[in-house]
């Protein structure tokens, strides 16, 4: 062992997730022989039995640590890693799992299990960045398999990867869409958030609800000051909108927060 | 010091499955004591924070649950609202959900067949250790399974987690022409599937017949997707509304996932297996004389031959999607209006990896106050645990690395889908002789 590969070795770690996010290397139907190709797969246990020992080049990170074995996992994946990228929602901010952050978990464990006692899990679903540093974040819930493959290409080749941090709307209003939210006043959170699916939910008439998380600098105070005034939203249907699947992203917890708040008073 | 019958086999992370599980197997004296299907999936809490969720979200979370069968859960989300609400979805937009259905079928089933099972007959550690020497094999399959998901994206947007479907239909239904531009490569890729079904017909199977009882759902018209009753080979025959009553759930100090067993009875098998068995008449001719042609007739009571279950099924698929095509009529509406009332609605679809059962209470707001979930693994932990301990008793003698694979591969004739269940596999083989040391 301690042999020079060749090939940059690949990694790919499963946390709290649905699998949907490391799935989308595997729906590279076009592009997988190739990626096999440049890359050394060395650890991607949902497709291969075979695994190479670590250092690894490339790390990607998918889930949302919630348990305390995975908090000390992702430790150690860290020092194994030259760089770390976490893949989707769960990985990034916690995930739709983060809404047990809102509440009591012992609840959620005594609705779902007769035996509460036999399951071990943490109060809270946190985000990779909470426990080690990350080199990049890809967004989206499920990520988007093209910039995942950009990501790739762009650390293959020492250049920074072409993503984009602006709001929906940009990507909408480029693919010449009606919007959603002015004509047909939908609850469309496509101003505060990120884009990169390709502004799927308004090219099939319905408002975004935010998978991608919140983009750079989001003025969610505005955008639910508009939709309580041309929709008469309530205040409990703002905490839901906001509560989804980045519900702990620092943004849309503050924005969720403060809704909940008021529907208390 | 152990005596010379004390062995040891320990696989830390079952592979080519999605989700995180293991296997635990203690052996003593050539016996098996103990099979324990570990699955330390982290509890995501689903059925926990659905509660105070509004209705028309159910189909979008619980798709989370699973990024390999997200329209499984959408489907069952959306049947059981509607059920809830007193609602129907028929005409064109029923044919639309069985058509995104059918791409979630090929999809699934043309990942597990050629990706993660056929490795384990032929000898590879993975699919693309497997295309050096079956370069085309592997091509075909990528094909396959790119239509699959070509019709998942057309009508949902992204292969996963769709966009699209909601209670009472979709948010926009797709133009005629759109849907005939897949129809060419639909034809290719049945085609191409017909030759691979051949290729895995030659495959070397273990004698494994086993006794089981197959529930499926079965709909007097047509091979089951999202409606029908639930029926067995051994005389289960009731509609969705009653599954708690007949089916029950146990937790396991070794699981996240709850054990699910028919009442009275016990374990079960779910998935492509059961549903070619229970539903054989009800595939397309094309299908039939596929199954025919690779050696396939019900009853087949071999999960390893679930393989080729699975290949009849994608072929079913191309020819449903085919037909639905053909006779596509955009329909006036993307969906109907299902209006919330308080009531209790139960959903159940067949997931590739079997019956998915939703079942939820909401008030007359629509907001959800309960909501409970019976995924497909959940349902066959029961029958892979069975199946394990048979194999390992029959194959005793082996040296622990044959052993292993060979338990590897009889899971994976579940298709097991973790992340699901557990709402999967570390192989640890204790074997131990003489006497009992605790």
């Amino acid at each position: 062992m301690g042999r020079k590969h060749p090939k940059p070795k690949l990694a790919v770690w499963k946390f709290a997730s649905c699998d949907g996010c490391q799935l989308s290397i595997l729906d590279c139907e076009d592009e997988l022989l190739d990626i096999a190709g440049a890359v050394e797969i060395a650890y991607f246990p949902e497709a291969t039995r075979a695994v190479v020992k670590g250092p690894y080049d490339i790390s990607l990170v998918e889930g949302s640590v919630t348990t305390p074995h995975d908090a000390e996992r992702i430790h150690k994946i860290r020092r194994a890693s030259t760089v770390l990228i976490t893949i989707g929602a769960c990985a990034t901010t916690g995930g739709i799992q983060a809404l047990r952050n809102f509440t009591e978990v012992a609840d959620y464990v005594r609705a779902v299990y007769p035996t509460p006692q036999y399951i071990e899990t943490l109060s809270k679903s946190t985000p990779i960045t909470d426990h080690v540093f990350v080199d990049f974040e890809l967004r989206g819930c499920p990520i988007n398999k093209l910039l995942l493959l950009e990501l790739i290409s762009a650390y293959l080749n020492g250049r920074k990867p072409v993503v984009p941090e602006y709001a929906l709307c940009l990507e909408c209003k480029r693919l010449g869409n009606t919007c959603v939210m002015v004509a047909h006043g939908a609850p469309c959170m496509g101003p505060v958030t990120q884009a990169g699916c390709g502004a799927l939910c308004p090219s099939y008439n319905r408002p975004c609800y935010g998978c991608f998380g919140p983009k750079r600098t989001p003025n969610t105070g505005s955008l639910a000051e508009w939709w309580r005034h041309h929709r008469d939203m309530s205040e409990e249907e703002l905490v839901r909108a906001f509560r989804g699947f980045n519900a702990w992203s620092e943004a849309f917890r503050r924005a969720s927060e403060a809704h909940e708040q008021t529907t208390m008073k | 010091m152990a005596d010379s019958k004390t062995r040891q086999i320990k696989v830390d992370y079952l592979a080519r499955v999605e989700g995180e599980g293991g296997l635990q197997v203690k052996i003593r004296d050539d016996q098996v004591q103990e099979v324990h299907l570990r699955i330390f999936e982290p509890p995501r809490l689903f059925e926990g924070f659905l509660r105070g969720r509004h209705f028309t979200e159910a189909p979008d979370i619980t798709a989370r649950i699973c990024g390999i069968c997200p329209i499984a859960y959408q489907m069952s989300a959306v049947h059981a609202m509607e059920n809830a609400c007193g609602a129907s979805v028929g005409g064109q937009l029923r044919a639309l959900r069985r058509l995104m259905y059918c791409g979630e079928w090929i999809e699934s089933h043309a990942l597990h067949v050629f990706m993660l099972h056929a490795p384990d007959f032929l000898g590879y550690e993975d699919a693309i250790q497997m295309s050096h020497m079956h370069p085309e094999l592997v091509k075909d399959a990528l094909y396959v399974k790119k239509v699959g998901n070509e019709i998942v994206s057309l009508l949902g947007g992204r292969e996963i987690h769709p966009v699209n479907a909601r209670v009472g239909g979709f948010y926009k239904a797709p133009a005629r022409e759109r849907l005939n531009e897949l129809v060419e490569r639909l034809r290719w890729a049945r085609d191409a599937t017909r030759e691979a079904a051949d290729i895995l017909a030659r495959l070397e199977f273990p004698d494994f017949e086993q006794d089981y009882e197959f529930v499926a759902l079965s709909h007097p018209d047509e091979y089951p997707f999202c409606e029908g009753r639930i029926v067995s080979n051994k005389g289960l025959d009731f509609p969705i509304e009653e599954f708690y009553d007949r089916i029950e759930e146990e937790q396991v100090p070794y699981s996240t996932a709850l054990h699910s067993r028919i009442r009275g009875r016990g374990a079960y098998h779910v998935g492509p297996l059961a549903r070619f068995n229970l539903n054989y008449e009800k595939l397309s001719a094309g299908a039939r004389e596929a199954a025919r042609a690779i050696g396939l007739e019900p009853p087949c009571r071999n999960p390893f031959k679930s393989i080729l279950a699975r290949a009849v099924e994608i072929i079913y698929a191309f020819d449903e999607a085919l037909r639905i095509i053909e006779q596509y009529e955009p329909p006036p509406e993307p969906a109907i209006a299902v209006a919330p009332r308080a009531g209790v609605g139960h959903g159940c679809t067949e997931a590739p990896r079997g019956i998915l059962y939703h079942r939820y209470r909401i008030d007359g707001e629509g907001i959800i106050r309960d909501a409970r979930i019976a995924p497909p693994t959940a349902q066959n932990q029961k029958i892979m645990e069975s199946d394990l301990r048979e194999l390992i008793g029959r194959n005793i003698g082996d040296d622990e690395e044959k052993l292993t694979l060979k338990c590897e591969q009889a899971i994976r004739n579940y298709d097991p889908c973790i992340s699901c269940s557990c709402h999967f596999l570390k192989l640890e083989i204790d074997r131990t002789g003489g006497p009992d040391p605790t």
